[in-house]
């Protein structure tokens, strides 16, 4: 399926939230990537926070998107955070060598909300699809 | 001693939907063997970069998956044929950080950081064959245990 | 008169040899089922201590047979290799030394000596000669068979006791709200490491940790292949949104990190796991951000 993007961008008011589903082709990716640049644009958002807790594998292709909107939405003023990484993705990243050492990481959707100053409570999370 | 199944799964890898295909049937084929999550993530990792590479730089081809039986429990060979334009200079490939077509190059190097052996051939006549094992227990593997 | 090597089974020396091993079978089995080899091991009757002499004696004709009796590998040795291992396991479990049982193998030697010695007035005293040479070849290659079949027992324990330690959970502790402590005790080789990793980054999903914390207290040395595991474990948490401290930096440990030139890169270390889960609480109490890579000075773009 291209031309579309199958993920929802959520505004959580100056902030937005996508929560990437298990399996993406390439050209998905792709799609996500203008379209959400395209979002913190429109809504001039000061915070992206991307869920990647169903991503059961990751590589140096899906690493590059998702560095290249971290820094597409710095040049907008908004920062990103990469949320719920799992433990085997995590150790096959730095064993890549991609440890992408310039992204915000947090462990939830809710601590990456606290870290722009915005209280999320777990049901509030829970409601937009993410731990 | 290592035995190979007769015959490898080949999967075509013409088109972007391919290379899910392909990582869908190496982790289906990891966790059939046994492999624990962290090795299962490594090796379809590693099929994914280099299903790509065969995808973006041979011009397609195909994966030939096989299943082996190591002296020290079940491992997984994943051979990535192209008959595309070859890769000039294997040895500068191989080096971190080298990159054409714009990605970020950890391709070759870095697939190879994840798994247990790799091979590859490459020729502007004869194309590109590059061959990754994995193991479900790597350190056995690595100690040469009976 | 016969060609071949002296070993050769058609060498008078062989042929008296095993001739006799299959003549005085019973005799052989009956003097060797009253040595401390088997009586100490078949201690229920004594029936089955022949009947193990008797597999021996057996085992020996045939290696003499295939004229191998220089050869570990020999394939006569191979019926009594399953009865080897548990004689000799019977005996280390009573306390023997490898050289203890060694030794117990070797006294299996005089019996047949002795009975060849009395067979020797009707022969020929170099066939004699060449039939003891032969004999103690023999024997002498049992003993080593014995040995070699300890040594690969050690082995085998030593192999799953490595494992049973790989899989003795490394004890992840959860010492506060969303912070895990691990201790680490011990070498840490790369199947530990990989081990010890995997558990700490199951630790922080599980208990949903911000900050993990590494102790190396108990790891005698930090070299480089060490301190690069710490620090894939640190960048893989790290990934996962958990920061690492890594305590227990004695000034031994500290002195080889800089000696070493090793890179730690921009991880906190502490002395001990007091100082810490201090620095974890107070990093608390200030409301830090618990996005641990805030501080991302690293950024490609520059600030």
């Amino acid at each position: 399926m291209t031309g579309t993007s199958p993920i929802p961008v959520i505004d959580l008011g100056g902030l937005l939230l996508i929560s990437v589903r298990g399996e993406l082709e390439d050209d998905e990716a792709v799609v996500l990537q203008t379209d959400v640049t395209d979002a913190v644009a429109r809504t001039g958002s000061r915070g992206l926070i991307i869920d990647i807790s169903a991503l059961d594998v990751v590589d140096s292709f899906l690493a590059r998107v998702l560095a290249e909107v971290a820094l597409a939405s710095r040049l907008l003023a908004a920062r990103t955070v990469l949320v719920g990484m799992r433990p085997a993705v995590a150790i096959t990243l730095v064993e890549l060598g991609l440890a992408l050492e310039g992204m915000t990481t947090a462990r939830t959707v809710v601590d990456a909300a606290a870290g722009f100053g915005v209280t999320l409570t777990a049901a509030d999370a829970a409601e937009q699809g993410s731990p | 001693m290592t035995r190979a199944t007769e015959e490898p799964l080949r999967l075509p890898i013409r088109r972007d939907t391919d290379l899910t295909v392909v990582r869908q049937h190496v982790r289906s084929a990891a966790q059939r063997l046994g492999f624990g999550l962290v090795q299962q993530t490594k090796v379809v990792t590693a099929a994914s970069e280099l299903a790509r590479n065969t995808l973006l730089h041979g011009g397609g081809g195909e994966a030939e998956i096989r299943v082996l039986h190591g002296e020290s429990g079940p491992g997984l060979s994943v051979s990535f044929v192209d008959s595309g334009p070859g890769i000039p200079d294997v040895g500068m490939a191989l080096t971190d950080g080298y990159s054409t077509a714009g990605g970020l190059g950890m391709g070759l190097s870095g697939s190879k950081r994840l798994v247990q052996d790799f091979a590859i051939d490459s020729s502007a006549e004869q194309g590109t064959r590059v061959t990754i094992t994995a193991w479900s227990d790597p350190f056995a593997a690595r100690r040469g245990v009976r | 008169m016969s060609d071949g090597p002296p070993d050769h089974p058609t060498r008078p020396g062989s042929r008296v040899v095993i001739g006799l091993l299959r003549r005085r079978r019973e005799q052989i089995a009956q003097r060797w089922a009253d040595l401390p080899l088997f009586l100490a091991v078949f201690t229920v009757t004594r029936d089955e201590a022949v009947e193990a002499c008797h597999a021996v004696v057996d085992s020996l004709v045939e290696v003499g047979e295939s004229g191998r009796v220089d050869d570990l590998e020999a394939p006569g040795f191979h019926p009594i290799r399953e009865q080897l291992v548990s004689m000799t396991a019977s005996r280390g479990r009573s306390g023997l030394s490898i050289g203890q049982v060694d030794r117990e193998v070797g006294a299996l030697r005089d019996a047949v000596l002795e009975l060849l010695g009395a067979e020797s007035a009707d022969l020929d005293a170099e066939d004699v000669a060449e039939a003891r040479v032969y004999m103690v070849t023999l024997l002498a290659t049992l003993r080593v068979v014995v040995i070699e079949t300890m040594l690969q027992e050690n082995q085998e324990i030593v192999a799953r006791q490595r494992q049973q330690l790989l899989e003795m959970a490394t004890p992840v502790i959860k010492l506060w709200d969303r912070l895990v402590a691990v201790p680490l005790i011990g070498m840490l080789d790369s199947a530990r490491s990989q081990v010890v990793m995997e558990n700490l980054l199951e630790a922080i999903v599980e208990h949903n940790a911000t900050v993990a914390i590494l102790d190396i207290t108990g790891v005698p040395t930090v070299d480089s292949l060490v301190a690069q595991h710490l620090m894939k474990t640190v960048a893989s948490a790290r990934l996962m949104g958990a920061e690492c401290v890594i305590s227990g930096i004695r000034p031994a440990i500290a002195q080889t990190i800089v000696q070493l030139g090793l890179d730690l890169g921009p991880v906190t270390t502490r002395a001990t796991i007091a100082d810490a889960l201090q620095w974890a609480l107070e990093r608390d109490r200030r409301g830090e951000l618990p996005a641990p890579a805030a501080r991302s000075s690293a950024h490609r773009t520059g600030t």
